[in-house]
């Protein structure tokens, strides 16, 4: 049965690339016209963006899980303590958009620490449902106190970048240049974790605290120092995410936690625990969400990233890029 | 302290182990039905005074009962304390105001909703974010039914089925995966089924909701606040005694089981699927249940009341109430109907500075929880249980009784 | 008839041939012990017995009907119980709970009567309760029947995983490792204990163990086994005295070895 369900999957996955990739094919052979072939593209491009976001959101999360075992409900809630300090730098400082966003990052990265040695530590060795119900918890919170905050509050605000109104025009597509940006500072930011894991300590010593805390400490790996460095950056990578939402969705106490059901299920998709697994999976939520809003009548824009979950999960329980390891006995 | 000397193995399986015969609870059950006959029909209102009297009479006669049991064992503690809360709970509607009793009705529905939920969360270890859809299948079983002219004998049991279908459904992908896989693929499963809800317009009024009336049995109708209560705590002590009884059986035994080792537990026979997808059924149909009593309640549903809000309330109640045993659903239905409301209370007893700071409400919810988590990871039941202990063991308590072993080692990929 | 026959068993995992065709068969009645260095795929043939491991080829054949492709909680119900090597016990519930989940295999009853906990399911738990207290006074364990598996030390977890086991009422036992981690006395205690199944109880036990003193003590025959291939079966002083395994646990060749 599972070796039928595997081989299923192979099928399905071909399919869905075949699927996905044919247009410019089907435009080609003259059975799509030039109009349709743009508008795909408009919707896979704005879906590629959405899906950046969702991406970044999920890989915090699996930055998190990789390292700690702990799954994080509050990455949302990250996200958006970051938006705002972009907000409150950029907008209500006037800081000029590169110092406020880099000092929003900077924020978000010590919120971060701080979240980890003030709410996760005193929980670390409780088992992994319990950490959960404290981060579910500490969102319910953050949410509270960032819609306490004067200047702040339960108002939404807009966040103007150097990139927000204009749109690029590649031939007939029209990006908005807010998608754009989105897209390269995400392939950027990437390739800068890529680097920072392979060749840096830092992976080894996330993955071995992972899989046993008291033998990585006995092997001289700062535990806990680890585990602070990386919900910084995790909160990082949450702000940064923020930062390219904030413009689309604009910044609300709220904006985290609708995220967030759209990056778990994209961190599952690509396998929970994998970062490219995130990544692969955010884009893929984003562009079937795209898809499905043009080409499927009203209301199967949200359900169709969870029938793709629940269609991929079924034929591939541990994701796209999950391991399997079974247990020994 | 106390000395316990079992003379049978059936002392272990009883609900109360330390007495408590059938004797008793049919004396019991007369007693309630006494008072509650003499006040639903008395004359004068009944005061303090009366209600004292009455436990009076309550601790004399089955004192008697119970100092005849001590031959057997202890002499029926836990069943007569239960007993009184029993008394309280069957007299609450002529002692309290109106508001109070569809408060406590509420306890109940979310009670029978957690007994299903920690059965499946606490008992078998399998994760659902999905129950708002379970509470959302009873509901909806139990108007559209009501709305054919069928009485509760028709709808509750169709309602408890029809979840309990679904919940073998959304519990498929518990077969293949754990952990947040499990959680998000249920999660998935609700989505689709609150879509679904919302989508079928004709049939379920979809957006614009629907509208229930009065619930009825063979032409008694509960129109009033009082006898919803009544039906609502029938139905919750029917449904705690049924989780009790899983508890105590080898089902609960193969629920255990799974959660703690799945390799040792098909060693032994047992059969996962079919465990698995049991125990998402019974907590569906519990579920179920809760929803279709919380929609006459209500009189009105839509898909809004059903959303991921709900399971998330409902995951706090299981983990705030305490995840280890039946006393949490109590617990946790009473914290989630309590809390909210006690906030608001002091609300307006605070400076308006804080007061009336918008979203205080969730934030004072996510602190308990933290704060639980942290201090008291057994949830409440587990502090009473520390409570009664050190009473019962005292002078030789000692703290570290029920310290857990903090795990630092397993990763739980690998179970 | 042997009770249980295994017939060119072999597993690979990818590249790796963990077992590699092993034949060997077992009477009713005997103690038969696995032996071999660490990685030799001891365990790995407990689990193709027990069916957690999916055999590459090969036949299990047990009392005559073949059980290759069996679900593994089958297994239990066919009279096959084991212990692990790491032991799986349920660390949340008490050692009664343990122990009365090994009678699962024998139970009659139902989900639907067990909601209800009617009066067959009543009768069902005091007879399983009876069962599990004949073997707790079998292993002297009436001290820590009511204590959590989690506070109880790994000489104790030990005797309940073998007392788990026994609850099953099996025909065969397979012991994974039975004195891993004990002491002299404890090692002493499980010796008789293994004897008192075979000669009290009529259980045949296959076992896997690296303490000689016990395997020398207690086993009718023995197997030795080397990367996941058969080398020597005997008594249990042929198969020590074979030059291969000796080869095998001391390396080189067998020339150099000397009586210690």
């Amino acid at each position: 049965m599972t070796r039928l369900l595997g081989r299923l999957w192979w099928l399905l996955a071909a399919s869905a690339t075949i699927a996905f990739l044919s247009p410019p094919f089907l435009w080609l052979a003259g059975i799509m016209d030039g109009a349709g072939l743009t508008q795909y593209m408009q919707q896979v491009v704005s879906g590629v963006a959405n899906g950046c976001v969702y991406a970044l959101v999920a890989l915090g999360i699996v930055l998190i899980y990789k390292a700690t075992e702990t799954i994080n409900f509050a990455q949302g809630e990250l996200m958006m303590v970051g938006a705002f300090l972009a907000f409150t730098f950029i907008t209500m400082y006037g800081v000029g958009f590169w110092l406020g966003a880099a000092l929003a990052i900077i924020g978000a990265v010590l919120f971060g620490m701080l979240t980890d040695r003030a709410i996760i530590r005193p929980v670390v060795g409780q088992p992994v449902f319990a950490i959960v119900m404290v981060t579910l918890g500490f969102g319910f919170v953050v949410r509270a106190v960032v819609s306490m905050i004067p200047g702040w509050g339960t108002d939404t605000y807009a966040l103007t970048t150097p990139f927000s109104g204009a749109d690029l025009r590649l031939g007939t597509l029209v990006v908005s240049q807010d998608h754009a940006a989105i897209i390269a500072s995400t392939v950027v930011l990437c390739a800068i974790l890529f680097v920072f894991f392979r060749y840096t300590r830092l992976g080894v010593a996330m993955e071995a605290s992972s899989e046993n805390q008291l033998a990585a400490y006995y092997m001289g790996i700062p535990v806990k120092r680890v585990y602070t460095l990386i919900w910084g950056l995790s909160a990082g990578v949450a702000a940064f995410a923020g930062l390219l939402l904030a413009p689309i969705t604009f910044i609300h106490t709220q904006m985290g936690f609708g995220v967030i059901f759209k990056a778990f299920p994209a961190a599952i998709l690509g396998g929970f625990g994998s970062i490219p697994g995130a990544i692969v999976g955010g884009l893929i939520i984003g562009i079937v969400e795209a898809l499905a809003g043009f080409y499927l009548p009203e209301g199967f824009k949200d359900v169709a990233a969870y029938v793709v979950l629940l269609v991929v999960l079924l034929l591939r329980p541990e994701g796209i890029f999950g391991r399997v390891t079974p247990k020994k006995v | 302290m106390r000395f316990i000397f079992k003379t049978d193995y059936s002392q272990d399986i009883r609900l109360f182990p330390f007495g408590g015969t059938a004797r008793f609870w049919l004396g019991l059950g007369l007693y309630a039905l006494i008072v509650a006959g003499l006040a639903h029909a008395s004359p004068i209102p009944l005061g303090p005074g009366h209600w004292l009297g009455i436990a009076a009479v309550y601790a004399v006669l089955f004192g008697a009962v119970l100092l005849r049991q001590n031959a057997n064992g202890e002499g029926g503690h836990a069943a007569f304390w239960y007993g009184l809360l029993g008394v309280a709970a069957l007299t609450a509607p002529f002692i309290l105001d109106l508001y109070f009793t569809s408060q406590i009705t509420f306890v109940y529905v979310y009670g029978i909703a957690g007994v299903g939920l920690i059965l499946l969360l606490g008992m078998c270890g399998q994760i659902s974010l999905g129950h708002a859809a379970f509470m959302a299948c009873g509901a909806y079983t139990a108007g559209l039914l009501q709305a054919q002219g069928f009485d509760l004998l028709v709808t509750l049991p169709a309602a408890i089925i029809l979840s309990a279908a679904l919940g073998v459904v959304i519990g498929l992908p518990a077969l293949r995966m754990t952990g947040i896989y499990l959680a998000f693929a249920t999660y998935a499963f609700a989505f689709i089924v609150e879509e679904i809800l919302a989508r079928w317009d004709n049939v379920t009024g979809g957006n614009m909701g629907f509208v229930l009336s009065d619930p009825s049995i063979l032409g008694y109708t509960f129109d009033s606040e009082a006898k919803m209560y009544y039906l609502a705590l029938v139905l919750f002590v029917l449904t705690l005694l049924a989780g009790l009884n899983i508890r105590r059986s080898s089902t609960g035994r193969a629920f255990m089981a799974i959660r703690d080792s799945e390799t040792a537990a098909e060693a032994m026979g047992v059969n996962l699927a079919v465990y698995k997808t049991t125990a998402f059924a019974i907590s569906a149909g519990m579920a179920g249940l809760a929803g279709a009593i919380y929609a006459h309640l209500l009189f009105f549903i839509s898909p809004e009341g059903f959303t991921i809000l709900l399971s998330i309330n409902l995951l706090v109640l299981a983990v705030i109430g305490g995840l280890a045993s039946m006393h949490g659903a109590v617990f946790g239905a009473a914290f989630i109907v309590v809390l909210p409301q006690a906030i608001s209370l002091t609300k307006d007893s605070l400076p308006p500075v804080v007061g009336q700071l918008p979203g205080l409400e969730a934030g004072i919810f996510g602190l308990i929880i933290i704060l639980f988590v942290i201090f008291e990871p057994m949830g409440i039941h587990g502090r009473w249980m520390k409570i009664k202990t050190y009473f019962q063991l005292f002078p030789l308590y000692k703290k570290g009784t029920f310290k857990r072993q903090k795990s630092y080692m397993v990763s739980e990929r690998n179970r | 008839m042997k009770l249980l026959e295994v017939e060119n068993l072999a597993v690979h995992f990818g590249g790796i041939k963990a077992v590699d065709g092993v034949n060997f068969s077992v009477d009713k009645g005997e103690i038969f012990t696995i032996i071999g260095p660490n990685g030799a795929g001891k365990s790995t043939i407990f689990n193709l017995i027990s069916r957690i491991y999916e055999p590459t080829s090969g036949r299990i054949r047990f009392e005559g009907r073949d059980i290759t492709s069996l679900p593994p909680h089958k297994v239990a119900g066919l009279g096959i119980a084991r212990t692990f090597q790491n032991i799986e016990l349920f660390d949340l519930a008490t050692v009664l709970d343990n122990m009365m989940l090994g009678r699962h295999a024998h139970r009659r009853t139902g989900v639907f009567e067990h909601l209800f906990f009617s009066r067959r399911t009543r009768d069902e738990e005091l007879a399983h309760r009876r069962k599990v207290e004949e073997v707790i006074d079998f292993l002297d364990l009436q001290h820590y029947r009511d204590q959590m598996i989690a506070n109880l030390p790994y000489g104790v977890r030990k005797v309940v995983e073998l007392g788990r086991a026994l609850c099953v009422e099996p025909k065969i036992l397979l012991l994974d490792e039975p004195s891993s981690g004990l002491n002299v006395e404890e090692t002493e205690d499980m010796s008789f204990w293994i004897s008192d199944i075979k000669n009290l109880l009529g259980i045949t036990v296959i076992m896997v163990e690296h303490d000689m003193n016990l395997v020398n003590e207690v086993s009718d025959r023995v197997l030795a086994l080397n990367y996941g291939r058969v080398i020597a079966t005997g008594s249990p002083a042929e198969v020590q005295a074979h030059p291969d395994v000796v080869r095998a646990y001391l390396g080189g060749d067998g020339s150099e070895t000397e009586a210690a």
